[in-house]
């Protein structure tokens, strides 16, 4: 078991690598590089630079090497001081720009996974065990309403009930006296009163798939002999569902943390723009926009970063709880 | 527990029944998902004739029509005797005295319009072959327009355009699910049945693919994509990129359902007997699971239908002039547009609809696929 697990871990480094390289790459995709769009940017405000100007500033940036040896210097200055380069948009280290947004994404979807979780396990077996019973058809009424609305209708539903119902702003995660604040009681609390709105709309619809995998698992173990057997020896109905089929129907449900994780993250960048969340998401719109693309590079390898550790939790947690799975 | 069972009331005719019969059968029992199979047939359907459906020419642009508001069709007409037919008013133009706000108001003075049915309208192609002018339902009088969801803020007419989108959205979601579901049934399958090395390596892969937001994907692929590209080819890409972080899923699940038959007695049984690998694959397990696949699919196709809507609304996903729903919802991106406007919301209830059609129909037969599991 630890063997597996040191192993496991031992296979992030590539990923990572392959994770980071791949954000270069994707970065560095569209035509044109940050000082083709600065030099747009300024065309628009009828400023003209000429080539020289130019050329010193692709050299300051080293915009002139070639694309590997601009990753290689990218990467090691982050494992070597944690220096992720300079954002040319807004002229200051990248480290300073991306930590606080990163955390209160982390905060988000931590929130948000953990209200699916509590949500949906309850639910998903209670309508298996109910089978067709009207409480199953309200929780399966649910979940197809959950599955069909994407989260920025959500959002931007509520927005406008919020706004023309009650006259009320929803949008941030704090009120203004807080938002330049640092962090006190006070402003945690603000944070609190803030959040749920996000959290809400973004568990709706992952809390809904979840309630279909978990039904879906349960209802595949509960026909089983085994549980014929189980009810046979006279067990409780509760302490037969919890011993048996429930352990056995966790395992894939255990393996949805690795894409609930990106998921919540990737729905979360379309709720956040909406309601204009002080996250990751919209500076890393912005950044992709401008090419900003030290800037941009440090969200994407952070978010990948983030869900690769969610895989890894999901498959340590899977092979401990599942003898049947041996990878080896 | 009331489970759908295949209690015909011809037990012989039961016995001799073929897996698909069965499967029919247990499907019909299930009456909200036989309603969405209606629904989902009849969505297609309009997707693939749209100018039959629509009323007005969905590129049609008019000023004076600006956040037009939905009309109000009437059925009984009392006004001199009594008449029953479709028809609608024109209306008149207000405006508030205190905001200045535009209000149409019904002109009951002035003539009622009559909806005709298969009555002709502007000309349209249908799937690019022939060309026709008979719709579903038109306006007799052609100056004065029908809106039925009311219409945007350059004054085209939202039901139109909404019926015009389905053709692009939802076909979208099963273009790019085909391509996902070969895939994940070819990668999943070999990392599931093999084990071993070959299952770490693709785990790898899997993981890699999953691990990725799909947002920033998209922006950075968008980005990349020249502005200039036909609207087909750009549609084509986003398929593709849309698969290209479909497939993961589905060969995770199909890999959980290998490795636990893998160790199946059957299966083992089958190897005994020296049946070949293909055969053991694709003859005794993949039957065993193909509800698991339907499940899957099933969420697949609307989860692409929303990742469209999602990318198209924040726009990186299709451009306008092509209209699908994510686009056409790109006009309620604002606060005070749908304040002003809130049936700009139409297309975004069509999403709804349609996702929760599609997904209720796949859940009926996920659970009507197994039939001999009871």
């Amino acid at each position: 078991m630890l063997k597996f697990i040191v192993k496991r871990l031992f296979w992030m480094i590539p990923s990572l690598f392959a994770v980071s390289f791949l954000a270069f790459v994707l970065i560095q995709l569209p035509p044109g590089d940050f000082v083709t769009t600065y030099i747009a940017t300024l065309a628009s405000s009828n400023e003209v630079i000429d080539q020289n100007t130019a050329a010193q500033l692709r050299e300051r940036f080293g915009l002139d090497q070639p694309m590997l040896f601009q990753y290689l210097k990218w990467i090691w200055g982050i494992i070597s001081r944690g220096d992720f380069g300079m954002s040319f948009e807004w002229q200051q280290p990248v480290s300073g720009l991306i930590w606080e947004r990163m955390a209160l994404t982390l905060v988000l979807a931590l929130a948000s996974l953990i209200a699916t979780w509590a949500i949906a396990l309850p639910i998903g077996v209670y309508s298996a065990v109910k089978k067709y019973s009207i409480g199953d058809y309200a929780f399966t009424a649910f979940t197809f309403f959950g599955l069909s609305i994407p989260s920025f209708l959500l959002a931007l539903v509520l927005m406008y009930v919020a706004a023309v119902e009650f006259g009320a702003d929803v949008g941030g995660l704090f009120s203004q006296e807080y938002e330049t604040a640092s962090w006190s009681i006070g402003k945690m609390y603000d944070l609190l009163t803030h959040i749920w709105l996000p959290v809400a709309i973004l568990a709706v619809s992952s809390t809904a798939s979840l309630i279909r995998v978990m039904r879906a698992n349960m209802l595949d173990e509960l026909p089983k002999p085994y549980v014929t057997t189980a009810r046979a020896k006279g067990l409780s109905e509760f302490r037969l569902l919890v011993k048996y089929p429930l352990r056995i129907a966790l395992n894939p449900f255990i393996s949805t943390i690795a894409w609930l994780l990106p998921n919540l993250i990737s729905g979360s960048v379309v709720v956040a723009i909406v309601l204009n969340l002080p996250t990751a998401a919209p500076l890393l719109l912005q950044s992709l926009m401008a090419q900003d693309m030290y800037l941009a590079g440090a969200f994407v390898l952070l978010i990948c970063a983030l869900t690769l550790i969610g895989s890894l939790i999901s498959d340590i947690l899977l092979a401990l709880v599942d003898p049947r799975i041996r990878l080896e | 527990m009331v489970d759908v069972t295949i209690t015909n009331d011809r037990p012989d005719r039961v016995a001799v029944a073929s897996q698909w019969q069965l499967i029919w059968w247990a499907f019909k029992r299930h009456k909200l998902a036989m309603a969405a199979m209606v629904v989902t047939v009849a969505m297609y359907i309009v997707a693939i004739f749209p100018g039959f459906f629509a009323i007005n020419d969905p590129i049609l642009q008019n000023a004076r029509t600006t956040f037009y508001p939905p009309q109000r069709v009437h059925l009984i007409d009392t006004t001199n005797g009594f008449e029953i037919g479709l028809h609608y008013y024109p209306t008149k133009l207000t405006r508030d005295p205190e905001t200045l706000a535009a209000i149409y108001v019904e002109d009951k003075a002035q003539k009622k319009v009559p909806i005709q049915f298969f009555g002709r309208g502007y000309t349209y192609t249908v799937l690019g072959l022939f060309e026709s002018n008979i719709h579903l339902l038109a306006s007799s009088d052609p100056s004065k327009p029908l809106f039925l969801f009311g219409a945007d803020r350059l004054g085209r007419d939202v039901y139109s355009r909404t019926v015009q989108g389905a053709q692009v959205s939802l076909s979208i979601g099963l273009v790019g699910v085909i391509l996902s579901l070969l895939l994940g049934i070819i990668l999943g399958g070999i990392s599931g049945y093999y084990g071993g090395r070959i299952d770490f390596v693709l785990q790898r892969v899997i993981d890699f693919v999953l691990s990725l937001p799909t947002i920033p994907i998209w922006l950075a692929m968008a980005a990349a994509l020249p502005q200039g590209w036909p609207a087909t080819l750009q549609y084509m890409m986003i398929t593709i990129i849309l698969s290209f972080t479909g497939w993961a899923q589905l060969a995770r699940v199909v890999r959980g359902r290998f490795l636990s038959l893998r160790t199946e007695e059957f299966v083992a049984a089958a190897r005994l007997d020296g049946v070949s690998e293909g055969r053991i694959i694709f003859r005794h397990m993949l039957p065993s699971f193909s509800s698991h696949v339907i499940a899957s699919v099933t969420l697949a196709v609307p989860a692409m239908i929303l990742a469209e809507t999602s990318l198209s609304f924040l726009g990186l996903g299709l451009q306008p002039p092509t209209i699908s729903w994510g686009v056409l919802l790109r006009e309620a991106q604002n606060i005070r547009s749908i304040a002003t406007a809130p049936w700009l919301f139409m297309p975004g209830l069509a999403v709804v609809v349609a996702v929760m059609a599609l997904n209720l129909f796949g859940d009926g037969l996920r659970d009507a696929a197994d039939p001999y599991n009871k």
